[in-house]
C-alpha cells in the first residue's frame, strides 16, 4: 500500500450515542443464548455435587442411577481415564522476587476427597434434564467427613485442617512488594493511623446462569463447543490439548450471553471440560446448564479479605508510606494465581502520591468455593483500604475529607506515574496518564459538598434526621495485554464483517465495534454485522476480561478497518483512474470527489478485488479484508470519584440515597450511552456489596443463603437514579485513546457507603469507626447501638 | 415407574398448541422447549428474578413457578408476541452469534423501541421478562410515575443496567411529547 490509511475528517459514529445494533434481536427474543440451542440426537447432563465441604469418598455406587430409564450414561472421576487430571493454572503467578506460590488446580471430577460442597463427584447424562436430575438422587456415595478449614482467619492457623494435604497454614500464596523505604519515608510522621480491615466481596450472579452444549462430528471429527464462556479462544485451546485433538477441529462459540462479569471465565470450569468429552465419548450431542442452586456453589466467587494497614502522615496530612499486611481467602482451589490479592496489593496506591509503601499478602485456601476474579477483581478490597485509611486520618488531625483528599492527590504534570511494584498484568504498575484534580472538584460540586456541610446537614439533624455525604476517589488499572485481534472484510453485499476473538456479555461491542469500522469505511454503523466469540470467525484471542475488551479489541478493530480503507481507496483508485487521494469512502460507495464519474458501490469494489479468472499482480490479497492484532505495552488507567448523600432510618436502619453522583475519566468514550449504561450497572453491583449481599458460611463450610430470596441482589428500589459527568485524558497506550469502564462503577462503593453512614450515624464522635463491608441494615444497627471499637488504636 | 401424561391445549401469542406433556412439566421448560419460543428466559428456576415473566390471560405470571397443565385453556403471551411480525416460533437451528439487523424499527412493539432509544438492555437475558412485566403494568397505569415504575420493576431482577435506562425507557413511552430524562 502505498499511502498510509488517512480517516475521514469527520467521525459520524466514533464518539456518538448510538443505539445498539444487537437491540433489537434481544428485545423480541429471537437471540440465540446457549439454553437455547436444539441439536439432532442432543441429551442433558447434570452433575451431582458434594453436600460436604472437606471429605473423604469412600464409595461411589451408580447401579441404581444407571438403572433408570431414560439415562444414557454416568461418570465418575474413575471413568474418567486419562482424561482425569488437575487443570492448568490459568494465570500463572507474576515472577515477583521471593514470592511462595502453591499450586491447587481444579479436577473435574473429585476423585479421592472433596475440596468444596458444590465441588462435583458424577456426571449424568439422560434424555431430558428432568431425567437426569432424577437419577441424582439414585446414586449413593459414602463419605467420611474431615475436619474444615472454613473460616479465613483461623484457615490461616498453622493448626488448622488442610485442605490439601502437607500445605501447614493452608498457604497458596505468599506475596511481598515494596515501593522507596517505607521505615525511612515515615520515621519524622506526624501520625500513624492503623486499623484492621474486612472487606468481602460476593457473586456476580449475571442473570443467564452457565451453561454448555457440545457436538462432536464422527464424519469430520470435528467438536463443536456452545459455551457461556468470556473467553472462547482461550477455552478452544485448551480443550483441544486436552481432549487430544487439534486446534483446528475445535470450536468454540460464545453465542448471545446473558451476563458474564468475571464469573463466566475460569477455564476450565469442571462442566467445560466433562461436557464436550462426554458428547465426544458417546457421539451425541450433550448439554449441561446450571440452575441458581448450583451456580451459587459452582461457580466462582469473590470473599474476604483482613488487612492490618497503617498510614504514616505528617502534620499537614500527606501521606508519608503505608505498610499492609493481609490475608485473602482463595478458596479450594487457586486457578487465577494472584489475580486478585494482587490486583487488591496495587490498587491501595489508589490516585494518590504515596513515596513509600510496604505490602505482604498470604492467599489462604479454605473449604470454600473457588475465588476468581468478579468485577473489580480484587480492587475493591484495595480500594477500601485507602479510602478508609484516608477517612481516619482526616478525622485525627482535623482536616476535611476532601480536602486531604485534594492535597495528596498525583499532580497532572506527574505521568506516567511508575510505582516499582508488579502489576497482574506482570509489568510495573504504571498509570499512563490522568489528571485527578478536576474529577474530584466536579464531584464535590455536583452532589454540593460544601452547602450541604455548612447548611442543609445541620438543618435536616437538627430535625433529627440522620442524614451523611461521602467522597471516594479511585483509580483502576484497565485495558492490559497480551493482545487482541480483529478481522474486518467488505463483503461483495457491501456490508461489513468485522470478526473478533475475545466474548460478549452485554457490554455493546455489536455496536461499538460496528461504530470504530464504519467511519472508517463510510457506512453506517447498522451496516456493519460484528462477530465475536466464535473460534472459527477469528481464531487469536485472550477473552474479555479486566475491563479490556473495548481497548484491546477495539483497538484492533481500528487498524484493521484502517488497512482496508486503504485497500478500498488504493482499488478505486485504480477503477477511476485517479489518485488515491482523489477518492471518498461515503454512504457505501467509493466516489472520486470532483469529478463526475458514475461512484461505485463498496459490495462491487469487494468483487472487483476478487478476479475468477485472468491475472493479478503479484504479491496480490484476495478481497477488502485486513487482520490486524494489538498488544498494548501496558494497561491504561481509568479514574473517578463517587459521591452520596444518604439517609438512614433510625428505626429500621434501611437506608435512602437521596443523590447519587459519578465523576469519570475513561479516556475518549467509543460510545457516551453505553458507557452510562456500564457505569451504572457497575454502582447496582457496588451498592449490592456494599449494603445488600454477604455469602454467608456456616464453621462447616455450608452455605447457609444459597438462593436469590436470601442472597439480594439490589432491585430497582435500591439503586438510586445517578448523575454522571466525564472528564476525558485520552490514553497513552493506545491510538484511540480509549481506557476501559466496565468495573469503575463497582470499584469504590463500598468506602463511600462506609464514610456516608458514618456521617450518618455520627459514629466517629462516639468513637466507631465502620471498618468492614458489606454493611447491611442490623450491621447498622449493632455498629450505631455498640460501645467505642477495640480497633481504634491509632496513634 | 409409568407417569400418567396430561394434555396441555393452550393458545400462545394467538396460535393454538395442543401437547402431551409429564405433570411436572415447568410452563417456562413447556414454552421454550416443547413449543420452541426461547425468547422467555429462566434466570433462577425459584421464582425470584422474573426473568421468565409471561402473561397467563392477561396478568404477569413466573413461568418456572407454574406447570404446564396449569395453562390448560389459558392464553399465554409471550415475548415473542409484543411485536406481531416476530411472533412464528423461532428456527430452532443453530445460528451465528452475529446479530443480522433483520428486525427493523417497524417489528418493535413502542415498548422495545424505547428500550433500545434509552439503552435499557445490557445482555438482554433479564429483559423478556421485565417486557411482559411492564406490559401488563402500563395496561393498569398508562401514565406511571418514576416511583410507581420502580415499584413495578421491582420483581424483577437486572444485573447488567442498575435499572436507570430502563425506567428511562418507560418514561419515555409512557411521557412521547416531553420525552424521559436521561442524566
Amino acid at each position: 500500500m502505498s499511502t498510509p490509511p488517512t480517516k475521514p475528517a469527520v467521525n459520524r459514529y466514533f464518539g456518538a450515542s448510538v443505539t445498539r445494533n444487537e437491540d433489537p434481536a434481544l428485545l423480541t427474543g429471537q437471540a440465540l443464548f446457549v439454553d437455547d440451542l436444539v441439536l439432532a440426537e442432543m441429551w442433558h447432563a447434570a452433575l451431582l455435587r458434594s453436600p460436604h465441604a472437606h471429605a473423604r469418598i469412600d464409595s461411589i455406587d451408580v447401579t441404581a442411577a444407571k438403572a433408570r430409564d431414560g439415562v444414557l450414561a454416568i461418570y465418575t472421576a474413575a471413568d474418567l481415564g486419562d482424561f482425569w487430571r488437575p487443570a492448568p493454572l490459568v494465570v500463572p503467578p507474576p515472577p515477583i522476587p521471593g514470592m511462595v506460590f502453591n499450586q491447587r488446580t481444579q479436577v473435574p471430577l473429585a476423585k479421592d476427597k472433596v475440596c468444596y460442597a458444590g465441588e462435583p463427584v458424577a456426571l449424568v447424562v439422560a434424555e431430558s434434564r428432568y431425567v437426569a436430575e432424577d437419577a441424582l438422587g439414585d446414586i449413593v456415595v459414602d463419605y467420611t467427613s474431615l475436619p474444615v478449614a472454613a473460616e479465613l482467619a483461623t484457615a490461616a492457623s498453622d493448626e488448622a485442617p488442610e485442605v490439601h494435604e502437607g500445605l501447614a497454614g493452608n498457604v497458596a500464596a505468599h506475596v511481598h512488594q515494596s515501593k522507596g523505604d517505607y521505615g525511612a519515608a515515615t520515621a519524622g510522621a506526624a501520625t500513624v493511623i492503623r486499623r484492621r480491615f474486612t472487606y468481602e466481596h460476593g457473586m456476580a450472579h449475571p442473570m443467564e446462569t452457565r451453561g454448555v452444549a457440545a457436538q462432536f462430528d464422527r464424519k469430520t471429527q470435528r467438536l463443536t463447543v456452545w459455551a457461556t464462556t468470556q473467553a472462547p479462544a482461550s477455552l478452544r485451546g485448551g480443550l483441544a490439548t486436552l481432549l487430544g485433538l487439534g486446534e483446528r477441529d475445535v470450536r468454540v462459540v460464545a453465542p448471545f450471553v446473558g451476563g458474564g462479569f468475571g464469573a463466566k471465565l475460569l477455564m476450565y470450569y469442571p462442566e467445560e471440560l466433562l461436557v464436550p468429552w462426554a458428547a465426544r465419548q458417546l457421539g451425541r450431542a450433550v448439554k449441561w446448564i446450571e440452575d441458581r442452586g448450583e451456580h451459587f456453589l459452582a461457580t466462582t466467587q469473590e470473599r474476604g479479605q483482613i488487612h492490618d494497614a497503617e498510614m504514616a502522615l505528617d502534620e499537614d496530612g500527606r501521606i508519608l508510606g503505608i505498610r499492609d499486611v493481609f490475608l485473602h481467602d482463595t478458596g479450594a482451589y487457586n486457578p487465577y494465581g494472584l489475580t486478585v490479592p494482587i490486583n487488591s496489593q496495587c490498587s491501595i496506591l489508589g490516585p494518590y502520591d504515596v513515596p513509600a509503601y510496604d505490602s505482604t499478602f498470604t492467599a489462604v485456601f479454605t473449604n470454600k468455593p473457588i475465588v476468581a476474579p468478579y468485577r473489580g477483581a480484587g480492587r475493591q478490597h484495595g480500594v477500601f483500604v485507602i479510602e478508609r485509611l484516608m477517612d481516619i486520618a482526616a478525622r485525627e488531625l482535623g482536616i476535611d475529607r476532601a480536602e486531604i483528599r485534594r492535597r495528596n492527590l498525583i499532580a497532572a504534570d506527574a505521568f506516567p506515574v511508575k510505582h516499582e511494584i508488579m502489576f497482574q498484568d506482570f509489568t510495573e504498575l504504571t498509570y499512563d496518564s490522568g489528571d485527578y484534580q478536576p474529577i474530584l472538584e466536579r464531584a464535590l460540586e455536583l452532589i454540593g459538598y460544601d452547602k450541604f456541610i455548612a447548611e442543609e446537614q445541620p438543618a435536616l439533624r437538627a430535625a433529627g434526621r440522620k442524614v451523611g455525604v461521602g467522597i471516594v476517589c479511585y483509580i483502576e488499572g484497565t485495558g492490559i495485554g497480551p493482545y487482541e485481534g480483529a478481522r474486518v472484510q467488505i463483503q461483495t453485499n457491501g456490508r461489513i464483517a468485522v470478526a473478533t476473538g475475545i466474548g460478549t456479555q452485554g457490554q455493546g461491542h455489536f455496536t461499538s465495534f460496528a461504530q470504530i469500522a464504519a467511519d472508517w469505511l463510510g457506512v453506517s454503523a447498522r451496516e456493519v454485522d460484528v462477530t465475536t466469540g466464535d473460534t472459527d470467525q477469528f481464531y487469536w484471542g485472550a477473552g474479555t476480561f479486566a475491563s479490556r475488551g473495548a481497548v484491546v479489541a477495539g483497538n484492533a478493530v481500528n487498524q484493521a478497518a484502517a488497512a482496508v480503507h486503504d485497500k478500498a481507496v488504493t482499488l478505486a483508485a485504480e477503477h477511476f483512474g485517479c489518485a488515491v487521494t482523489e477518492i471518498v469512502l461515503e454512504d457505501g460507495v467509493a466516489r472520486r470527489s470532483g469529478a463526475p464519474d458514475e461512484p461505485i458501490g463498496l459490495g462491487d469494489l469487494a468483487r472487483l478485488a476478487n478476479p475468477m479468472r485472468g491475472a493479478v499482480k503479484p504479491g496480490t490479497e484476495p478481497g477488502l479484508e485486513a487482520t490486524r492484532y494489538f498488544g498494548p505495552e501496558s494497561g491504561t488507567t481509568a479514574s473517578g470519584a463517587h459521591a452520596m448523600i444518604v439517609e438512614v432510618d433510625p428505626e429500621t436502619m434501611m437506608i435512602e440515597i437521596r443523590k447519587y453522583v459519578v465523576v469519570h475519566d475513561c479516556g475518549t468514550a467509543i460510545n457516551p450511552l453505553l458507557v452510562e449504561g456500564q457505569i451504572h450497572g457497575g454502582v447496582a453491583q457496588g451498592i449490592g456489596n456494599a449494603f445488600y449481599e454477604q455469602l454467608v458460611f456456616d464453621n462447616d463450610g455450608q452455605l447457609l443463603n444459597g438462593t436469590l430470596a436470601d442472597y439480594l441482589i439490589p432491585t430497582s428500589l435500591d439503586v438510586p437514579r445517578m448523575t454522571l459527568d466525564h472528564t476525558v485524558t485520552p490514553s497513552t497506550r493506545n491510538e484511540l485513546g480509549i481506557k476501559g469502564v466496565g468495573e469503575a462503577g463497582a470499584i469504590p462503593v463500598g468506602p463511600l457507603f462506609a464514610q456516608a453512614l458514618e456521617d450518618a450515624l455520627e459514629l466517629p464522635s462516639r468513637g466507631v469507626d465502620i471498618v468492614e463491608i458489606p454493611l447491611s441494615p442490623n450491621r447498622l444497627w449493632e455498629l450505631n447501638s455498640s460501645e467505642p471499637s477495640s480497633t481504634s488504636d491509632g496513634d | 415407574m409409568m407417569v400418567k401424561l396430561l394434555t396441555v391445549s393452550t393458545r400462545v401469542n394467538g396460535t393454538d398448541y395442543k401437547r402431551v406433556v409429564e405433570p411436572r412439566l415447568l410452563l417456562s421448560d413447556f414454552l421454550r422447549h416443547e413449543l420452541g419460543l426461547t425468547g422467555t428466559h429462566v434466570g433462577c428456576e425459584h421464582g425470584v428474578c422474573g426473568a421468565c415473566t409471561v402473561l397467563v390471560d392477561g396478568l404477569p405470571m413466573r413461568a418456572c413457578l407454574m406447570f404446564a397443565p396449569q395453562v390448560e385453556g389459558c392464553e399465554v403471551m409471550t415475548v415473542e408476541g409484543l411485536a406481531p411480525r416476530n411472533s412464528a416460533p423461532r428456527n430452532s437451528a443453530p445460528r451465528n452469534s452475529a446479530p443480522k439487523n433483520s428486525t427493523t424499527d417497524g417489528d418493535l412493539h413502542p415498548l422495545q423501541a424505547a428500550f433500545r432509544d434509552a439503552h435499557g438492555l445490557q445482555c438482554g437475558f433479564c429483559t423478556p421478562g421485565i417486557l411482559m412485566t411492564l406490559t401488563a403494568f402500563l395496561e393498569a397505569n398508562p401514565t406511571p410515575d418514576e416511583a410507581e415504575i420502580r415499584e413495578a420493576l421491582s420483581g424483577n431482577l437486572c444485573r447488567c443496567t442498575g435499572y436507570q435506562h430502563i425506567v428511562d425507557a418507560v418514561l419515555a413511552v409512557t411521557r412521547p411529547r416531553d420525552g424521559g430524562t436521561r442524566s
